[in-house]
């Protein structure tokens, strides 16, 4: 039964891959495009099997709240939303990021700014990357491109935000979000128990037990000695992510002469571009990264040696196009091709601007 | 006669809670803090809870309250401690689980977490100080300053046309029905601490019954911020405060 293959939405294998992972609890606020996450929860009830609390918060600051709280006590906790609660959630983001507390963020991001839209975008790749919420952090940002990475990569995000004691944000957007199709779920977990969560989290905060000094989370620290140490300590986190946790996918690189940078649902759609350049003599190849941060700022290099010209491709003004420049040190010309606003290219699209780009 | 002399064993009457440690603490000669941290101490120890106690502390005055009561705590950003607390007690239902917020952090920035968390009705205590200004930054105008008093912020003091009314949050707390025991109580007098102590003890027993959420306003003084002097503040408290805030139980469903 556990390979069992299923037919459904992003947001429902989020809500299924959660409860079968063995998360403690999700705390969320409806929004379009990603209500179904909260939704698929409360239908499934998996406080009578496994345990896990689900919660329907007053907005999103209380929800993201809950989840510092939640992680301080060393408990598996989630929150998702859409772009303009993702904002919202800044505040507490940084402080996870500051405590230094393991939480997976699902940003299904639509278009803005603003109230903006509720159809898919890819606007929020700088909030996300670069910091998002106050002071020198980082999440840990993976990009999905398929129903069955929105499932796979719950579990990688809770294994990362626990290796690491970093919060992990999962960027899909409105298309995988919303789009059916096949994916297989994880095998069921049980959640660990209070006696596992001492034991691996001698961190969190539990109620404190004869045996030791009582654990504080707090993110305050008025010493600037003591807060720039706090600061170097996560800069060194961040520096151990960058060496270990780089992924993406190369698809038609071997012989490319351009090269097509792509993450998420866009990938896709440059997949069905490049079949149809190559039938036409082009050899056009593509990196698809899936860790956002940290970024594959070495692999871009490597084939920036090997390429003419690099097009990226986003549904935004140009965001991801800034790391691919910083990731060249040679001067090939590297162009932008996006839309904003909710409108999501067709194959076409991405065609006519690789082969403009071509004959520039 | 040395320290040891003059206090025999079996001879003391009053002692410093266990945990509340030996930490000097920040709060201003004549602060109410001191007094609500001893009785939450001293209601730990006596209830055994220290290694099930989970502490909730707010920005504000109380923002290192887990430097002198030693139990697990978490530190909240400034007005979500109920959010928080929601989570730690729902994903842990064994522990005690109380809030420790100001006036700003519960009733002004804090205000939709605070209600919410109380609509809920979680199982978790909420002790909240009112002095009635924001002690912390300097004395600014908080949602229970009282008309015409005189802050940082409102330096002819406050006008309702300008400011609103001071905020009675804690009344309308109590039309929750979440909400088992809504209280209001002050640490001015050996006669009230012994109330509030009995008031919070009644608040953590409440949580751990799982009756819902229970509120205990502690109207308090604020010297420095008040601009007087300890003993002054306390005359001033209850000449003013008391009559905007009036001492006395909301809401008991637990009789």
């Amino acid at each position: 039964m556990e390979d069992e293959v299923r037919l459904m939405k992003g947001n429902e294998a989020i809500a299924h891959a959660a409860i079968r992972y063995g998360v403690d609890g999700y705390f969320g606020y409806p929004i379009t495009p990603q209500s179904e996450i909260l939704e698929t929860l409360e239908e499934l009830m998996p406080w009578e099997t496994t345990g896990m609390v689900v919660l329907q918060a007053e907005s999103e600051v209380a929800a993201i709240n809950m989840v510092y709280g939640g992680a301080a006590t060393g408990k598996a906790c989630m929150t998702s939303s859409s772009s303009p609660g993702v904002s919202l959630k800044q505040e507490g983001i940084s402080y996870i990021a500051a405590g230094e507390l393991p939480a997976l963020i699902i940003n299904c991001m639509r278009g803005g700014p603003g109230l903006g839209t509720i159809q898919p975008s890819q606007a929020d790749y700088f909030q996300a990357t670069k910091g998002g919420g106050h002071g020198d952090y980082h999440l840990i940002v993976l990009a999905p491109a398929s129903v069955q990475e929105m499932a796979d990569f719950v579990g990688l995000g809770f294994d990362l935000a626990f290796k690491y004691r970093n919060p992990v944000m999962m960027l899909a957007d409105g298309i995988v979000g919303q789009m059916m199709e096949k994916v297989i779920l994880p095998p069921q977990r049980p959640r660990r128990t209070d006696e596992e969560i001492a034991l691996q989290c001698p961190w969190a905060v539990t109620g404190k037990p004869a045996t030791r000094k009582p654990n504080i989370m707090t993110t305050l620290e008025l010493d600037p000695v003591a807060m720039e140490r706090n600061n170097i300590r996560l800069q060194q986190t961040y520096a151990l992510i960058s060496e270990n946790e780089v992924r993406y996918d190369e698809y038609a690189t071997e012989d490319c002469e351009y090269l097509i940078v792509a993450f998420g649902s866009v990938a896709r759609i440059c997949q069905k571009a490049i079949e149809e350049a190559r039938q036409e003599g082009i050899k056009v190849g593509m990196l698809r990264p899936i860790t956002l941060w940290p970024f594959p700022y070495k692999e871009i290099n490597r084939l920036g040696k090997q390429v003419k010209k690099i097009l990226v491709v986003e549904l935004n003004a140009g965001q991801m196009i800034e790391d691919v420049r910083l990731s060249l040190d040679n001067n090939i010309p590297v162009r932008h091709f996006g839309r904003m606003g909710g409108i999501v290219m067709d194959p076409d699209e991405v065609l006519v601007a690789l082969k403009n780009l071509i004959n520039e | 006669m040395n320290k040891e002399e003059i206090i025999q064993r079996g001879t003391v009457v009053e002692c410093k809670p266990r945990l509340l440690n030996d930490n000097t603490m920040h709060y201003c000669p004549g602060c109410s803090h001191g007094v609500v941290h001893k009785l939450i101490a001293e209601i730990i120890e006596e209830m055994g809870a220290e290694n099930i106690a989970i502490g909730i502390a707010p920005v504000g005055c109380a923002v290192m309250a887990y430097n002198y009561v030693d139990v697990d705590w978490i530190e909240a950003a400034h007005g979500r401690a109920p959010a928080i607390a929601t989570a730690v007690k729902r994903l842990n239902p064994s522990r005690l689980v109380f809030s420790y917020q100001g006036d700003g952090d519960l009733a002004a920035i804090g205000t939709a977490e605070t209600i919410h968390a109380a609509n809920r009705g979680e199982n978790i205590a909420i002790i909240f100080i009112n002095n009635g200004i924001y002690g912390m930054t300097g004395g600014q105008m908080a949602p229970t300053t009282l008309e015409g008093m005189v802050t940082s912020t409102t330096p002819y003091g406050r006008r309702v046309e300008l400011n609103g009314y001071p905020l009675r949050i804690t009344e309308l707390l109590a039309q929750l029905d979440g909400t088992c025991y809504v209280t209001r109580q002050s640490v001015h007098t050996a006669a009230a601490v012994r109330k509030a102590k009995k008031a919070i003890r009644k608040a953590f027993e409440n949580s751990m019954n799982g009756l819902g959420t229970s509120i205990v306003e502690v109207v308090s003084t604020c010297s420095s911020g008040w601009k007087m002097s300890p003993e002054k503040a306390n005359d001033w408290m209850a000449e003013h405060m008391f009559e905007k805030y009036p001492i006395g139980d909301l809401k008991d469903t637990v009789k």
